[in-house]
């Protein structure tokens, strides 16, 4: 590969009206933002790896829209990307971010110290706890984008750093294409197992290329530490187990995520990181902690309520099925977690996580017993 | 840092530089650069084509049995006028390792120079998938003249139906993989405009997927005209579905015989057909259709993609030559239980397919048949030779009727050299 987009210098023969996308039926972060003058000033630009205006934006002209949420329908191919297509990734930020602004800072903590409780989550209610993040290594270009060599120092450098760790967190990676039937079928049993990604909102951005080639997975013995390498980002770091310790699990996931950064940094590379977006990621929706936290907990009358969204708002939290993203929810059982991404740090967020599934899992109680729960509402977080 | 590096060291000769100061730490510096040729050259050397090399090993397809680690390494680097790249011509063979009853071609071409800039590794792809032609020495005829056709009536008893397609692509425009949202609707614009002046039987009308109403869709479902966005990872992996359905249509005349598709796998899939087995007015109307649609291009100044070693140039080195798969559906019922039918086909060089098309099983006694070749043959004699050749399948089954033995034929001969 010729690691430049000359590519995009042939489309400039034509007028930026005659290849101006068709988004009359879109309704995505990206078809909100994008405008016809905005494309004829970007559409000339790439970042230093090549990155187009047309690679940031395909998967949100092939994908026009989800049923369950609204979609960010643009991708990040390298750190630069943020920088050169500002113009159009700030305002996809503010629209995704409730409100964050392009001078506004974001604030790291994972200092698991600072979290108050979170141990003690009824076990009647919640079934497991999980935290994730993503992380990507600068000097690499990111997985929409990557050549078959990067994408394969990434995994190296990984495999190395991971194989450092120790003591509750020494573990074994699996590399997708050299796995045996019966370390797949482990892997399946233990809920761990990612595969090709059939989703059109990953596949369309070019992600889903030469796989499986640098894909693969590392786990803890003990099962409860998790890193996905090369899937929709670098690196997917997961902390989880059943159960509803989420400060133990959070904890585990600091000490791991400082550990695993040490050992990348004394190997000469660092995470992208700045002061603006927080940890960079592949897609903008997962900027600044890129953190995910959640439960997967009971709640068949609460679900049932009239003011169930409103109250999860409130929270800000989100609901999801069992099976990920692209679910529904089955049997009461709900995949609860913070919506939020950037503009509050790793512990604000599971923070309020934590509270807001503590308070959910009372009005379930009081619903139980048929009382009323309107007292209970929440203020707007 | 990165920028008052590239301020301090501009006007100095970059591989001087480079090679001085040890590519790895120097790359890395240069990789944040702004100046995109930099960071190229510097990426160029961090990577060399080894570390981009494939991992080929559970493959089984044309591309995966001819790259070589030297021919990757001759080719990464280089780019067709339009700049497309080995890399994207060989990405859905390595997204796909292979289909374990059909060895799949692995690659695409994403505009008419590819078949040029990668000859190293397209020729001996085509020669695999084409029965040893070899486009450097040999050259390819193109006749489309139907009344050469003999005996291309079959018996209705038997046929069901008869069909002819094949490709055109319009020279000048980059084919469905590499084509900017601009270039594609510049081909349905020409190609809409010039169907436009088709006349008599062959007067019809375009339905853009964007635009069609529900009534539209729901007749042409029922025509089984519709075609939707690919599912098949064979092409999606080939970036063929990007901006759908931007710019693609379907185009038929009024006596729903003569059908075009634009912007699928390749700009244009002109398809004849009829219920029945009047194969010889199929490929009459065929004829006729293309160079009618030709001349409407011509006068308008675009041409079709054509030279005499590939015939016409189409998106899959498959449909190399005439593009043209010339078959019928066709009630065999002893006769695909009898164990000799495989054998049978091959030596008539037809293939057998599900009367759902190429990734369907037969269902029945009811089967697609067709011929094998496209590339080295000219149109009549490959759709003389589907003509001969159901004719023979269709006197097999009425012998096994009549209790009566029947024979393999002697296998054809392949192209002349």
């Amino acid at each position: 590969m010729p690691f430049g987009n000359t590519h995009n210098e042939m489309k400039l023969k034509f007028t930026s009206e005659q290849e101006y996308p068709d988004l009359s039926k879109h309704n995505n972060h990206m078809a909100k933002v994008l405008t016809p003058a905005m494309y004829e000033g970007l559409r000339s630009k790439q970042t230093p790896s090549g990155f187009t205006l047309d690679d940031v934006i395909q998967t949100g002209i092939d994908n026009p829209g989800h049923p369950f949420i609204m979609t960010v329908g643009c991708v990040a191919g390298d750190e630069e990307t943020y920088e050169v297509f500002k113009e159009l990734l700030d305002p996809v930020i503010e629209d995704r971010h409730g409100g964050y602004k392009p001078s506004d800072k974001h604030k790291t903590d994972l200092n698991p110290d600072n979290l108050k409780g979170g141990d003690d989550l009824d076990p009647n209610y919640v079934l497991s706890s999980r935290v994730r993040t993503g992380r990507s290594v600068r000097g690499f270009c990111l997985p929409p984008h990557c050549s078959r060599g990067e994408r394969r120092a990434v995994e190296k450098l990984s495999i190395e750093a991971l194989a450092s760790l120790s003591g509750d967190l020494n573990g074994k990676y699996y590399a997708l294409k050299n796995m045996t039937d019966a370390e797949q079928q482990q892997l399946i049993d233990d809920h761990f197992l990612f595969d090709k990604p059939v989703s059109p909102l990953l596949l369309a951005s070019g992600m889903g290329r030469d796989w499986p080639d640098a894909r693969g997975i590392w786990h803890n013995d003990n099962k409860t530490f998790l890193v996905w390498v090369n899937e929709e980002d670098h690196l997917r770091v997961i902390s989880m187990q059943k159960g509803g310790n989420m400060k133990e699990v959070f904890n585990r996931f600091c000490t791991g995520l400082t550990k695993i950064e040490t050992l990348f940094k004394e190997r000469g590379h660092a995470f992208m990181w700045n002061e603006h977006l927080g940890y960079v990621l592949t897609c903008p929706s997962n900027l600044g902690t890129g953190l995910r936290a959640g439960v997967h907990v009971k709640l068949p009358n609460m679900s049932k309520h009239a003011k169930f969204e409103d109250v999860l708002k409130r929270l800000r939290l989100q609901k999801r099925g069992t099976g990920g993203v692209d679910t529904a929810a089955v049997g009461g059982v709900f995949d609860i977690s913070n919506a939020d991404r950037l503009g509050f740090s790793e512990v604000e967020l599971v923070q309020m996580m934590v509270d807001g599934i503590k308070l959910l899992i009372e009005m379930e109680k009081k619903l139980e017993k048929g009382q009323s729960i309107d007292d209970l509402i929440p203020a707007q977080k | 840092m990165a920028n008052s590096f590239t301020r301090l060291i501009s006007g100095r000769n970059t591989a001087v530089l480079l090679a001085s100061l040890g590519a790895g730490t120097m790359a890395t510096g240069y990789l944040l650069s702004e100046n995109s040729s930099l960071a190229a050259e510097a990426k160029k050397m961090l990577y060399p084509p080894s570390s981009d090399f494939p991992d080929l090993r559970k493959h089984n397809n044309c591309m995966a049995s001819a790259l070589t680690p030297a021919i990757y390494a001759r080719l990464r680097d280089k780019v067709t006028p339009n700049n497309w790249t080995l890399d994207q011509c060989i990405q859905t063979g390595v997204d796909n390792p292979g289909h374990p009853f059909i060895k799949t071609v692995g690659c695409v071409a994403g505009d008419e120079e590819t078949y040029e800039v990668f000859a190293e590794l397209f020729d001996p792809i085509i020669k695999d998938r084409h029965n040893g032609y070899d486009p450097r020495t040999m050259t390819h005829p193109t006749d489309l003249d139907a009344s050469k056709i003999t005996h291309g009536v079959f018996d209705d008893n038997y046929v069901l139906s008869s069909r002819v397609r094949t490709g055109r692509s319009i020279r000048g425009l980059s084919l469905p993989p590499a084509c900017s949202r601009a270039e594609r609707r510049e081909v349905e614009r020409v190609v809409v405009t010039a169907l436009a002046g088709l006349k008599e039987d062959l007067a019809g009308r375009y339905y853009s997927l964007g635009e069609m109403t529900e009534r539209e869709q729901q007749q042409l479902i029922d025509d089984h005209f519709l075609f939707d966005k690919p599912v098949s990872p064979l092409l999606t992996c080939a970036f063929m579905a990007r901006d759908w359905p931007d710019a693609r249509g379907i185009w038929h005349n009024n006596e729903k015989t003569f059908l075009i598709w634009v912007n699928e796998e390749d700009h244009t899939r002109v398809i004849s057909m009829e219920k029945g087995g009047n194969m010889k007015r199929v490929f009459e109307r065929f004829c006729r259709g293309l160079k009618q649609v030709e001349h409407l291009i011509q006068e308008r100044g675009w041409e079709f993609m054509w030279n005499e070693h590939l015939g016409y140039v189409l998106t899959c080195p498959s449909n190399l030559g005439t593009g043209l798969r010339a078959g019928v559906h066709v009630r065999l019922p002893k006769l695909s239980k009898d164990q000799r039918f495989s054998k049978i086909l091959d030596n008539l060089r037809l293939q057998k397919r599900g009367t759902g098309g190429v990734d369907t099983a037969a269902t029945g006694d009811t089967f697609d048949i067709s011929n094998n070749d496209r590339l080295g043959k000219s149109e009549v004699e490959l759709v003389q030779l589907v003509v001969d050749g159901v004719n023979y399948l269709i006197e097999c089954e009425k012998r096994l009727e009549r209790g009566q033995d029947i024979k393999v034929p002697a296998p054809i001969a392949q192209f002349r050299k």
